[in-house]
């Protein structure tokens, strides 16, 4: 491999690899007991919270559209989360979570309907972005102490929200989404990434539906990938 | 240590999202702008994986379906490092594969191209990057396929690569393909790429030194995530 790039503007960078799709078969390398075989000792992605998790249990359903309006049947979504306290499990997530807490699925639809869903527990406000700079440009800003209040969005938490991410046959590179929560009112409306999305019409396409079943929580989440409401990706 | 966030996605080295050649991508393509979001908590976070999370046959997909008799076809051993853009390695993360048999035929409920299942393979396999961010796997070559985009596309004999990195900002689906091929060049999938160099880098390479003498031919394909901005460290940048 070339250690140089030949792009002038990137000296000493490796360049990323490309993406592809994960075409129609993705279910035999991470869901194959949805394809038909069983061949691992256990499938990774199926319990995002563990037992011990705190907070409310919920549901999340819904279905990816395409731009005819049928449902998406070969989709793999996953999804990354905070637990019930805003914090990731991740060596830099914050803090401890709950034994067994994960904060990560992957879930697949039904081959004849395009449902999918998946249990989890609802997920706290995370933390802000704070000063997320760091190397050459935290040596910047540290010497121009005006530029510390640069950005306001960076001192507001963030609402609870799943991140998502999505991949299929059609699909050349992964999605990225964060669903909402509509009974978050107002932590929804001061959060900074909504915020960021010019078009208010378009926040709405972020924010899941809320209904109670048989004692659950079940949000409602449709994922719109062209046309009419289509959803908002993020270039993350 | 404050916590970093990761350099921005280069999309000119990735496929765009309405590629018409590829036909199904026409109707799966948001034709609204992505909205560019700095790294905040959620996206320079992202799932670990540990060693109890899989079985140490996962990598070994010759064997790790095997009920009566090794798999058909070509044996090979597919290895590589995964780094970031600082050529630093990634260690300790997921790889996951799969892939067609040597005759082409996926083990899928939803394929139904007349070659074969073969019993002995099931065609895929998973493993974790060491120390040095270095992976393999042994496998058999998959077959060129035909699938319905126009009236007659082969795909290339390919290998699907599934990995995580650290934080979910770098997560990454991609194909490997065969040095060689004559079927890359006219692959409508890999053609959704627009960078000849970004082709050939998911082209592995035949390695003669890596493979086992009368046993099995070795391919290198090094996988590269994003990386990260330095973080500081006691006053100095660390990394790069």
């Amino acid at each position: 491999m070339k250690i140089v790039d030949a792009r002038a503007n990137r000296p000493q960078y490796l360049p990323e690899t490309a993406s592809q799709t994960a075409g129609p078969y993705v279910h035999i390398g991470l869901a194959p007991g949805a394809a038909g075989f069983r061949i691992f000792d256990r499938e990774l992605g199926w319990d995002i919270a563990g037992p011990n998790a705190a907070g409310e249990r919920i549901r999340v359903e819904g279905l990816v559209i395409d731009g005819t309006g049928s449902p998406v049947k070969d989709v793999l979504i996953e999804v990354w989360q905070a637990n019930a306290a805003g914090i990731y499990a991740h060596p830099e997530g914050g803090g401890e979570v709950e034994d067994g807490f994960r904060g990560w699925g992957r879930v697949i639809t039904d081959f004849e309907t395009g449902e999918w869903g998946f249990d989890t527990v609802k997920p706290g406000p995370v933390r802000a972005r704070g000063r997320m700079v760091s190397g050459v440009s935290q040596r910047v800003r540290d010497s121009h102490p005006d530029w510390q209040g640069r950005a306001q969005e960076d001192n507001v938490p963030m609402a609870p929200h799943l991140n998502l991410w999505i991949v299929a046959r059609g699909i050349n590179i992964g999605l990225n989404t964060r669903m909402y929560f509509d009974d978050e009112a107002a932590a929804n409306a001061a959060d900074p990434v909504l915020n960021l999305i010019e078009w208010e019409r378009r926040r709405a396409t972020l924010i899941a539906r809320r209904t109670v079943r048989d004692g659950t929580p079940v949000y409602r989440f449709d994922i719109r990938l062209q046309g009419e409401d289509e959803t908002v990706f993020f270039d993350v | 240590m404050t916590p970093a966030e990761y350099y921005q996605r280069d999309r000119r080295l990735h496929p765009p999202a309405l590629t018409p050649d590829y036909k199904t991508s026409v109707a799966r393509s948001p034709r609204l702008s992505l909205i560019s979001l700095q790294g905040s908590m959620s996206e320079i976070t992202g799932p670990t994986f540990g060693h109890g999370d899989i079985s140490a046959i996962d990598n070994d997909l010759i064997k790790n379906y095997a009920k009566d008799g090794d798999p058909i076809g070509e044996r090979i051993i597919v290895h590589g490092r995964v780094l970031d853009e600082n050529a630093r390695p990634v260690p300790n993360t997921l790889v996951e594969v799969w892939q067609a048999n040597a005759g082409g035929r996926y083990r899928h409920k939803k394929d139904s191209y007349l070659a074969p299942i073969d019993p002995n393979f099931g065609g895929c396999g998973r493993t974790i990057t060491d120390d040095n961010g270095y992976y393999f796997f042994r496998t058999i070559k998959p077959g060129a396929y035909p699938w319905r985009n126009w009236v007659n596309n082969w795909r290339p004999a390919h290998i699907h690569v599934s990995v995580f990195g650290h934080a979910f900002c770098q997560r990454l689906i991609t194909q490997l393909y065969f040095e060689g091929d004559p079927l890359i060049p006219i692959c409508p999938i890999v053609q959704t790429i627009p960078d000849p160099d970004a082709i050939d880098r998911l082209t592995a390479k035949l390695d003669m030194n890596a493979g086992v003498p009368l046993d099995s031919i070795a391919y290198r394909f090094d996988i590269v995530l994003r990386g990260r901005r330095s973080t500081m460290f006691e006053n100095r940048l660390e990394g790069n």
